[in-house]
């Protein structure tokens, strides 16, 4: 059994019976059974740690299931290693990309072609003609030459897509593929997997139920390595299939607030910071936040937003202009002074910026306050305090681990999120700034993020959300501004914020009704 | 993870670098035409069959310790000091001239005194590239590397010039060497007969120290935040610049101090080659020991064992003791490998399958990082 010679027969049909992966403490994957037909689109979501990845590793020879079958066309099969998952056919593009950055997109591909470096001789022009046939034939341009740290996150993912189509695939496999995209991006790459579904089979993983909608035929619900639901997508509402994946109603809440009425807290005043790139990124920015109210920025992702919070954190220079906190000057203050000063700060890395990842839970709940007379005497940290500290943090926010010793890195990207919003807001700011705070999150874990951000504007902090979804900012703002190319175009009062009317300034037009500035904040 | 399982990871990477290193070292032997099988039997059993072979590894245990401690600071802090054996002479030197210069004091207040000199001069060999990396970006593998060539330079210069013992220039015999220390600046040896010191005490309550230091102080998780992710610990408030030049200047300081143990307890004056290695060897150990105090004082031990051992084989079966070289570089890529390959979880993967189906029970275990 198991095919490990290369086949060129079509995948009419893929079933899996009675998966069962089991980790220690946890059972991954529990008797998972599905199908997917010829041409079909298969939308698989879940919460996160539900074991949809670890499904498809075992889909493509990554890891072995302990009970269950795999079948292809109805026979069973055994892949030993990715490499006879790829000979029949599956290919996969992972939640986390796998290019070599300093290579060119050809050589990427060719990395893992190997019909392509036989005889110690890389034959790169075979390979770049073969990467012109696919993205002709799927209408998926990329340019062979470019270096793959020049490229977005999207173009990355089409090299992802076009790499596992050079190796044959006829069956995709997608984890996750939005979750590091922006909303414009997630369009395209919806559009193009509808048009790729003519010539194959694709599964497609999400937690956002807009894209389970407007792609797939079928839906499979997994939680905690169940699979709750199989059915159709037609016909099911987002609400509905939030319930099934979470086991609960999940009902995003709403800002109901009447308009902010507190001091203005966060003043910035005609900002202008450089990018790494080292040109103009921020151009003369100012807005302010008040106390109890949440001001958001939307905006195509890339048009300053990063250095914006970075400068106001004090993680990057500010060239002109001025930020202070509750009157205080904080102009290019080191962000120990800046954290001192009562400022809040998710940052958009969760991973590699707002955890020290090898560190353990406890220790990252402390990172901002280690030193402290709370956590310190002067020289040594008190070990029992930051254990009670991480106790009650983990139990309000919910923060779910098998213990608070384990890495932080470790955690799904939901209990990150918990671990640095239970850290930020246990240190009682004055105001705070979330960077794309629920980018990648499932539903559940979004629910959660913004009921704690609208408590902490019901207690009067000043909050700052940098966000691309107008949803998020829509329901949770009171004002929203817009930035474009590093400029400031408009603040919209909450209320009155359509997605049109964000969408065309997003886009950096700016229609000239805006002229009657609806900027209840700032006064002549 | 728990500890337990932790602890039994390492035993694991351990045992495979070592088994692979001695696989390396097999091969050379046999190339030099030597019996693999008696080789080792020599290097591993012959310095653990008297007191004299005890001891001999013991004293060899103590400069490994004290620089692979130092040098386990500086890569958790995230700056890679390659310098230890620059800052050991620079260490030596600064210990002898003490030792020197104040002959006439009393030993309590001597000793100590020549201690914190050395410490002071590796320090301050080591501040350098910490500086230079802290200020301005500099690569500290690149400038410890150079000032471990400059400090070669100026150590013997100095030998043979300015601190040469001048009975040597007497006699016209010449050897580069200092002046015998004053009894006042010794550090005493524990059992008559051998060469083992008191030495060894202070490195073990100073591996105690470092551990505490590490993970118990705030200044310790500032240095291993920096080290773990810069980035966030930029975010979390830490100067990470600084970070990098206490670590540095750290490390120096007990690369120093091992230097100036060397001199005041074995040698008793500066000579050529007191170093001897230790500065490289140090870093080796720190690896082998997983950059902790538990880890680096049963690997010093190890290669204790190797270095007498291998001093050994040369008289008993004339096979060079550079072989300790070889040993050493095949366990550095063997760690290095053998780390690689579990931490890869999908190698962890088919690994735990194996013993399972091997145990005859599907999917059990796992090892995580
Ligand atoms: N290699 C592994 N070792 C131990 N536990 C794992 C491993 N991979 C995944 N898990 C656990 O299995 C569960 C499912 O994970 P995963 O498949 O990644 O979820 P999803 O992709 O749906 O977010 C999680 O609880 C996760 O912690
Ligand atoms: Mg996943």
């Amino acid at each position: 059994m198991g095919p490990t010679r290369p086949t060129r027969e079509k995948i009419k049909e893929l079933r899996v019976e009675g998966i069962t992966k089991r980790f220690p403490g946890i059972v991954a994957c529990d008797s998972v059974d599905l199908t997917i037909g010829e041409n079909e689109i298969l939308a698989l979501v879940g919460e996160n740690g539900a074991g949809k990845t670890t499904l498809m590793n075992i889909l493509m020879g990554l890891y072995q299931p302990d009970v269950g079958k795999i079948f292809i066309n109805g026979r069973p099969v055994q892949f030993k290693g990715p490499a006879d998952a790829f000979a029949a056919g599956i290919g996969m593009v992972h939640q986390h990309f796998m290019l070599v950055p300093n290579m060119t997109v050809a050589e990427n591909v060719a990395l893992g072609l190997k019909e392509s470096h036989t005889h110690l001789r890389l034959d790169l022009s075979g390979v770049k003609k073969r990467i012109a046939e696919i993205s002709e034939r799927y209408k998926l341009p990329v340019q062979p030459d470019a270096y793959v740290w020049q490229l977005s996150v999207g173009e990355q993912q089409r090299v992802e897509l076009i790499k596992t189509l050079c190796f044959g695939a006829r069956f995709l496999i997608l984890d996750e593929p939005t979750s590091a995209l922006t909303p414009q991006e997630t369009d395209d790459l919806i559009v193009l997997l509808r048009r790729m579904a003519s010539d194959m089979s694709i599964i497609f993983i999400s937690h956002k139920l807009a894209e389970v909608t407007a792609l797939s035929d079928k839906v499979a619900i997994l939680r905690r390595g169940r699979v709750v639901f199989k059915g159709t997508t037609a016909g099911q509402t987002a609400a509905g299939l939030a319930t099934l994946m979470t086991g609960h109603e999940v009902v995003l809440p709403r800002n109901e607030g009447v308009d902010g009425c507190g001091e203005e807290r966060l003043v910035v005043q005609d900002l202008c910071v450089k990018s790494d790139r080292g040109f103009l990124a921020l151009d003369g920015v100012g807005f302010s936040v008040r106390s109890g109210e949440i001001l958001g920025l939307a905006g195509v992702s890339g048009n300053g937003q990063k250095e914006l919070a970075e400068a106001l954190a004090g993680l990057r220079r500010v060239e002109k202009g001025r930020v202070s906190l509750m009157g205080r000057d904080l102009t290019n203050r080191s962000p120990r002074e800046i954290i001192d000063a009562g400022l809040g700060y998710i940052p958009e890395d969760r991973t590699n910026e707002g955890i020290v990842s090898s560190f353990s839970i406890k220790e990252n709940l402390i990172l901002k306050d280690f030193a402290s007379p709370k956590f310190s005497h002067g020289i040594f940290i008190k070990s029992q305090e930051e254990a009670r500290n991480a106790a009650s943090l983990q139990e309000r926010f919910d923060i779910r681990c098998s213990s608070l010793n384990s890495a932080a890195g470790s955690l799904s990207g939901g209990n990150i999120q918990k671990v640095i919003l239970a850290r930020e807001l246990a240190r009682e700011p004055k105001a705070l700034i979330a960077v794309y705070p629920t980018r990648g999150l499932d539903m559940g874990a979004e629910e959660f993020i913004h009921t704690r951000l609208l408590e902490l504007r019901a207690k009067g902090v000043a909050i700052f959300l940098i966000s691309e979804e107008l949803d998020e900012l829509m329901n949770l703002c009171d004002r929203i501004a817009v930035i474009f190319k590093g400029k400031i175009l408009d603040i919209l009062a909450g209320r009155e914020a359509t997605r049109p009317a964000l969408g065309l300034l997003m886009a950096g037009i700016r229609p000239e009704a805006a002229d009657r500035a609806a900027e209840p904040g700032e006064k002549a | 993870m728990k500890t337990s399982a932790r602890v039994a990871y390492i035993a694991l990477i351990s045992c495979v670098a070592v088994l692979a290193a001695v696989g390396i070292g097999a091969i050379v032997l046999v190339i030099l035409g030597a019996d693999v099988v008696q080789t080792y039997k020599v290097i591993l059993t012959e310095p653990l069959k008297d007191l004299f072979g005890i001891t001999e590894v013991l004293v060899r245990a103590v400069p490994l310790i004290l620089v692979a401690l130092g040098i386990a600071v500086s890569f958790r802090a995230g700056i890679l000091n390659i310098g230890a054996e620059g800052q050991i002479q620079m260490g030596i030197i600064s210990a002898t001239a003490v030792a020197l210069a104040w002959p006439a004091l009393p030993k309590s207040t001597l000793v100590p005194l020549i201690l914190l000199a050395g410490a002071a001069g590796g320090a301050l060999w080591a501040s350098i590239a910490g500086y230079l990396r802290a200020k301005l970006g500099v690569n500290e593998i690149l400038s410890t590397v150079m000032l471990n060539y400059i400090a070669a330079q100026l150590y013997g210069y100095l030998l043979r010039g300015p601190m040469i013992d001048p009975a040597e220039l007497q006699t016209g015999s010449g050897t580069p060497q200092s002046v015998r220390l004053p009894k006042s600046a010794w550090i005493d040896r524990i059992i008559p007969g051998t060469r083992l010191h008191w030495g060894i005490v202070l490195a073990l309550v100073l591996a105690i120290f470092i551990y505490i230091l590490l993970w118990r102080t705030t200044s310790g998780f500032k240095l291993r935040a920096a080290g773990a992710s810069a980035k966030a610990a930029r975010y979390g408030g830490i100067n990470v610049e600084s970070c990098l030049f206490f670590a540095m200047v750290l490390a120096g300081a007990f690369a120093g101090l091992a230097g100036a143990v060397e001199v005041t307890a074995v040698h008793r004056r500066a000579i050529e080659g007191i170093s001897s290695g230790y500065g490289f060897s140090g870093i080796v150990v720190a690896l082998f020991g997983g950059l902790h105090p538990g880890g680096i004082i049963p690997a010093a031990l190890f290669f204790g064992v190797l270095l007498v051992g291998t001093d050994m084989t040369q008289r008993i079966l004339s096979i060079p003791a550079n072989m300790v070289s070889v040993l050493q570089g095949a366990v550095i890529l063997s760690i290095i490998s053998a780390k690689m390959v579990i931490n890869d979880p999908y190698a962890r993967e088919k690994f735990a399958r194996r013993l399972s189906r091997f145990r005859g029970h599907p999917g059990g275990y796992e090892v995580k990082r």
